[in-house]
Order: structure tokens, then sequence, then C-alpha cells
């Protein structure tokens, strides 16, 4: 089954006295530079979990200098001594720069397809490491020039990029039009290499493993939906990023070799005639949303699997239309091929191409439509058990039905004239992307623990986690659509001095609260999840009674992971069978007439 | 509509179906497939027709230019807009066009035909009042056409990061009715007139 050869250096014996004792090396080989796929997710999940913490402290400058325009900044006020304590705008617009390039590509992509792809796939596919271990190790440590790279941004000269993570020249390509469009720029264009290098080498090994390495009788059609879900996501991954790495390229030539494949011709920006035109700052945009539009259905799409698999077991009962959940994640890839001008309807390329766009950016709506009806009707008829995996997975649908809805409404060209670049938009993904991926994030973290580290996270805490969570994220994202309904517009350090949004200000300092109480909250988690780690509850293999394969194997699992080769004989999601004395079948239980022939 | 009636299910289920309430085991089905073709094909039809019923409105606002000659030109430069009015020859890109920064004015009840360029970086026009937004692009030239029905100041607002005074490229937009326009426009052709020689002298003095 695996043509995998195993280093015949693990199991030949070697006489203690000839073999030279090397700490360090064995060290370094069995936890820092591992192959073993476990070790690798959980080194992806403990720095995204990192960086998700300095993420959330840009976004909380960010809605501070929102609330309170040019008031002293606590902290970080430090910094500013020569302004007596304000933000300056220059600032401003890198915090809100590098909180979203952060989250986007340092917490959200890794942690979904680096931590709990790697974790999980060879587990549930019942393999026993991933197809290349060698480079499923790299692929992590690819990601440390970027941390490295965006880290030390914010330390140079000009500061971090500050063109907004969607880089846009010729804001970007020009040194003299922002502070940190010099070496910060530079960095982030770096970073975004190393990282989308990391993300296409992971791609390659997700796509090898689950193809080629799956236990005898596991069928397509019987993979768990999160194995479906890594699947496509890898699929995305390998054919959106190479565009964006080369529209990365592009503008590196244009910094630094002089080319201009952005610049239009006779631009002179902050008094400096700009250097060679001929190019157009539409190109940029095309082939950015090109990748990245994929890259937010890379960004739900595992969740959304994780999501179904957690439902099901604390719904004791079968994932409802497991085929077109298939399809439909299928559909959502696809799809998301071709609608990422939905970004750019504004943007001044050629309007027919709104109507276009504007179609098959509805149509995505459809299979996302059919998936949150299917986990209605999982819920429907079940036997619900409130854990705290459950409530965050619910409040997943719950949560992820807003972002969906009033995606719609900026699918509508004619509505998107006016919440283009508004706070619309952003209340849009802040509710997919956390309110949704972030809350599916949380369920698989609190559900999969147990098969992590061998313990259980506090359930008590947990709900307190996801209550406060639950309440802040609401007041701070949905008054967003309030905002953005009025016009009130994205990325302003300072937008009271508009007439139209002088009144709104009191929201903003609400919403500030908010965000502040959904920061602080996060504190219960870390507490809970590196107790946990040392002094929870000792899990048994299967704490949740769930049947995917990964449960048959020990708590935390050792290398090679299972005990025995699996042998498939179920579907996933057997809750709740009639006539059977337990209420859920492992995929390896024998179906009933060969246990009934071997007695 | 959809979004009271999927919540509404949600929590109805969550709650009917706690397992502190219920008695027997959970319901064993796989799927429906009457229900998939349900939901699957009355959600497509509604969004098609979302789609295509609001094709008219975006040709209006986008594609259906107005054949007249330009109002104004607009350009959008680190941190202000840029204005230049035809001058009393009426004709726009002549040595005696009216410029001005930030303060735009346009007649009520009629078509206003905008010429929208950028200097530098990317901006973009917004007047939240009027619904209308466009990016301005370098080496575009994008128009932006508008009827406004009610007079009044408004602002203008620019909606595209363009650099660290982007929260100020404030501008403002006054709606007026045309006599007003007009003298409005023969207060500004003679402030601009007086700080500058007309053409005549300046071709007398050459001589």
């Amino acid at each position: 089954m695996s043509t995998i050869t195993r280093d015949t250096a693990t199991t030949v014996a070697i006489p203690a006295a000839t073999k030279p004792r090397r700490p360090v090396a064995e060290f370094l080989s069995t936890y820092v530079f591992s192959k073993d796929h476990k070790v690798i997710g959980l080194q992806f999940l403990f720095s995204t979990l990192v960086w998700f913490l300095i993420g959330g402290l840009l976004a909380l400058a960010v809605r501070w200098q929102v609330a309170w325009p040019w008031s002293d900044v606590p902290v970080v006020g430090q910094l500013f001594a020569q302004e007596g304590g304000q933000m300056s705008p220059e600032f401003y617009t890198m915090l809100f720069t590098m909180h979203a390039t952060v989250m986007i590509f340092l917490v959200i992509i890794p942690i979904l397809a680096g931590a709990f792809g790697n974790f999980l796939i060879p587990l549930m596919i019942g393999a026993d490491d991933m197809a290349f271990p060698t480079l499923n190790m790299l692929s992590y440590w690819f990601m440390w020039p970027a941390f490295i790279a965006f880290g030390a941004s914010f330390f140079v000269e000009g500061g971090a990029a500050s063109s907004g993570w969607t880089a846009y020249p010729p804001l970007t390509t020009n040194l003299a039009a922002s502070p940190g469009s010099g070496w910060g720029q530079t960095l982030w264009l770096v970073g975004l290499t190393f990282v989308g290098v990391s993300s296409m080498l992971g791609s390659v090994n997700y796509m090898t493993t689950i193809i080629l390495m799956r236990a005898p009788g596991m069928t397509m059609f019987r993979l768990p939906m999160t194995i479906w879900a890594m699947f496509i996501t890898a699929v995305l991954q390998a054919f959106a990023l190479p565009v964006l790495t080369a529209a990365g390229f592009m503008q590196i030539a244009d910094r630094s070799l002089g080319t201009g494949f952005f610049s239009a011709e006779g631009s002179i920006i902050n008094n400096t005639v700009t250097s060679a035109g001929g190019g157009q700052p539409l190109l940029w945009q095309h082939l950015f949303w090109f990748y990245s539009h994929p890259a937010v259905y890379i960004m739900i799409l595992p969740a959304m699997g994780m999501v179904s698999d957690i439902m099901t077991c604390f719904a004791r009962k079968p994932l409802f239309g497991y085929r077109p959940m298939v399809y439909s994640v299928a559909g959502i890839a696809g799809l998301g091929f071709i609608v990422w001008g939905h970004h750019m309807f504004i943007s001044g390329m050629n309007p027919a191409l709104g109507m276009t766009f504007m179609v098959s950016t509805m149509m995505i709506a459809l299979p996302s439509a059919v998936k949150t009806f299917n986990w209605l009707g999982t819920l429907w008829g079940g036997r619900i058990q409130f854990t705290t995996a459950m409530l965050f997975a619910i409040s997943f649908v719950s949560m992820f039905i807003i972002g969906g809805l009033s995606g719609i409404f900026m699918a509508a060209t004619p509505v998107d004239i006016f919440i283009h670049d508004t706070y619309f938009i952003v209340a849009h993904f802040h509710y997919v992307l956390f309110a949704g991926t972030a809350m599916g994030v949380w369920a698989a973290i609190y559900f999969w623990f147990p098969k992590m580290f061998g313990r259980t996270m506090n359930e008590f805490w947990g709900k307190v986690h996801f209550f406060l969570t639950f309440i802040f994220l609401n007041g701070t994202f949905f008054t967003m659509h309030i905002l953005g309904a009025v016009g009130f517009p994205r990325r302003l350090a300072d937008a009271y001095h508009y007439e139209t949004f002088h009144h709104l200000q009191p929201m903003n300092a609400f919403m500030t609260y908010c965000a502040i109480g959904m920061v602080a909250s996060q504190a219960i988690f870390a507490a809970n999840f590196f107790w946990s780690m040392f002094y929870g509850p000792r899990a048994g293999r299967n704490p949740w009674n769930a049947n995917g394969l990964e449960w048959t194997a020990p708590s935390p699992p050792g290398h090679g992971n299972f005990d025995y080769q699996p042998i498939v004989h179920r579907g996933p999601y057997e809750y709740s069978v009639p006539g059977e004395e337990k209420d859920h079948l492992m995929q390896t239980d024998p179906p009933r007439a060969m246990a009934a022939a071997a007695h | 509509m959809v979004f009271i009636a999927t919540e509404v299910l949600l929590f109805w289920f969550i709650w009917k179906y706690d397992a502190a309430k219920r008695e027997g085991p959970a319901t064993f089905i796989h799927g429906s497939h009457t229900l998939e073709v349900i939901w699957t094909v009355i959600p497509a039809v509604l969004l098609l027709f979302l789609a295509i019923y609001q094709m008219n409105a975006w040709a209006d606002v986008k594609m259906r230019r107005p054949m007249m000659p330009p109002t104004v030109e607009v350009v959008g430069r680190q941190f202000e807009w840029r204005l230049r009015y035809p001058g009393r020859d009426g004709e726009l890109g002549t040595p005696d066009d009216l410029f001005l920064v930030n303060d735009l004015h346009v007649p009520v009840n009629e078509e206003v035909l905008i010429q929208l360029k950028s200097m530098d970086v990317l901006h973009s026009f917004f007047l939240p009042n009027l619904r209308i937004k466009q990016d301005a692009v370098p080496g575009m030239k994008i128009p932006v056409w508008f009827k406004a029905t009610e007079t009044g100041q408004f602002d203008i607002v620019c909606a595209e990061l363009c650099g660290w005074g982007h929260y100020k490229m404030k501008g403002r937009i006054t709606i007026e009715p045309r006599e007003d326009f007009e003298a409005w426009l023969e207060r500004k052709y003679r402030e601009q007139e007086a700080t500058q020689p007309s053409a005549e002298l300046e071709m007398a003095r050459n001589d």
C-alpha cells in the first residue's frame, strides 16, 4: 500500500558502544526539524497563534485611532513621544496594512492548511505520514524567513508596508509615494514570496498524500469533509499562488529594476517624475485578485470541512447530504476562479466586465447556501451535545449566514458603487473570516486538542471564552454594516471632519470597546490552552465518541500514527445507526455481515 | 428574509434537538434528494434574477455615457482634487481654462459629465450623498456622469488609499441653480484673470 520507505536507521539496531551520543542533533531532528507531520502541524499551530495575538494588537491600535483620532494612544503612545503621544497618519496606514497582512498570510492560511491540514490529513485517511515528509518540514521552515521579513519591516527606515495589504501600485511601486513604500514594501514582498512558496510546497504534499496514501477501503467518497476541504483547498493553492508570486516579482522589478509593468506614463508623484511608464496600474489588480479571491476560499473551506465533522459528532447523526456537500466545496473552488473582478467593479476596468463578474459572483453564493441548508439538516433531528467545540461550530454556521448574505449586496454591482471601500466590506469579510473561520478554528482546537496533547481542555472556561468572544465580536463587527451603509470609508485615519460622517464617532467608540473586550477574552483561551496541555484531564483515544480514523489512534499518536494498518469498511458519520447498540460506528468497524460470519 | 428564516431555523433546531431534552437516538438520515433539488434551484433562480435585474441600473451609471462635452475635469492628486473648468470659450483644454482646487460646483437638474484623471497614484472620487464612486487611475481618463436633483453642499471623499493624507483629501461639491452656477463661474473667471495677464496683452508684449 504505502510505497514510502522508512529510514532504515530507525529499525536497525546499533550497538550502544559504537554509536556516539549526539543529543543536540537528536533534539533538533525530533523537535525542531522534525519530519513528523504531527510535530510540524503543532509548530504551525504555535507560530500562528503567536501571530494571531500580534495581528489582534495591531487591530486594536487601528480601532483606537478610528474611535478617538489624534488622542494619546496607550502603550504604543510611547513611540510617538515627539508628537505628544498621538499616532501619525502614516503610522495609521501602516497599522491596517500590517494587521491584514499578518492575519491573512501568517495566521489564517497557515493555521488552516499548515496546522490542521498537516496534523489531520494522514490521521484521517489512515496513513502513517505525509507523502513527502522532508518537503513538509521545509514548508514550515520556509515560513520563518517570512516571519523575520514581516517582523523586521516594522523597524526599518520608513516603517513597515503602508499601502494596504492589497499593495496597489503606483502607491507601492514609487518610493516617494508613501513612507512604507521604501524598505517596508520590499520586505513585505520578500515575506509574501516565502509564504507563497511554503503554501505551494504544502499543497503539493497534501494533494499527493490524499490521492495516493489512503488506507485500504478508504474510497474518495468515504473521506470525511475535513479531508475533502483540505484537498480542494490544496488544489486552489497550487493553481492560484503562482499568479501572485509572479505579480510580486513584477512589483519587485518595477521598484528595483526600473520596469514599468504597473506605472502609467507621465505621472508626477510627490514632485518627482516617475521612471519608465507604459504600464497599467490595473494589471496589478487583476493579477493580485486572481490569487486573492481563491485565497478567501482557501481561508474558509477547511473550516467548513472541520465544522461538518464536529457538528455531525455532537449532533450524533450523519452529515445531511454528503455528496452535495462535496460537490458544493468543489463548486465554490471552481467558481472562485472566475469572480475576482468583483473586487474591481469601481476600478476603471471595462464596465462590461461588471456585468459578467456580477453573474458569476451571484452564482457563487449558491453552493455556500446549499452547504448552509445541509448543516441545518444535520442539526435537524439530532441529539445535540453542547460542548465548547459544538458551540463554536454552530456559531460558525450562524455567523457565516450573516457574512454570506452581506456578500450578496456587494455582488450587486450598482450597490457596490456605494459600498465599495466602505465599512460594509470590512463587516462582510470580518464576519466570514473572524466570526466564521476563526470560530471554526477554535472549534477545531477544542475538538482535536485531546488528540494532539492527550488531554482535554476545560469545558467550563471554554464556554466562557465562547460567550464572551461571541458577544464582543458581534458588537464590534455588526455595527460596521451600519457604518458602511452610510458610506463610512475604509482606511481613513480620521473621518469625522467630513460632514457626512461627523456623527458616527460614538458608534466607533462603542465598537472599539467591544474590540478591546474581544481581544481581552482571548486570555481565557490562552490560559486554558496552555494549562490543559500540562494539567488537563487525560483523554483516551476517543473522548468524543467520534468515528473518524484519527480517533482509533492513541492520544497523542506516536510515529507512524496507528497501532496496526487501518482497514476502512464504512463511510464517515455512521452515528446513531438503527439497530446498533453503540451510537457510533468507527470507519474501521467491520460490516454486520462480516462480523456475524466471523462467529 | 433569508436571514431571518435560516437563523430562526438554526436556533429552533438547537433548542428542539438538545440532547438533554431528547429521549431517543438521533434520526439516522443521510439526506434528501428532493430537498437538495429544491434548495439548489430556488436560490439559483433568485440569484440569477438579482443579477440580471440590476444590469440596467449598472449600465445607466457606468456604460450609457451621455453625449456631451465634459462639464469639468477632476484630477486626483496627493492630497487634493484639482478641477479644470472650460474657460469663457466653452472648450476644455484651451489656455483660458479655469483652475481650482477642491471647490466643485455643478448646476442642479442638469446632466453633468466629469472627466476623471489622476496625476500620481490611485484615488477614488466618492460623492457619498449622490451615491457616486469611481476610481481615478493614472494614465486613464474615466467619465463620470450624473444629474443632481437637490441643491446643497456635500462632501467629496477619496475612497482609494493614496498615502498618508488619504484621510484629508477632502473636497466640497456645491449643487446650485444654473444662474447661481454661472454667476459663480463668472466670479472665478475674474479672480483668475486678475492674477494673469490676458492673452491679448501677452501677445502685444511679445511683438
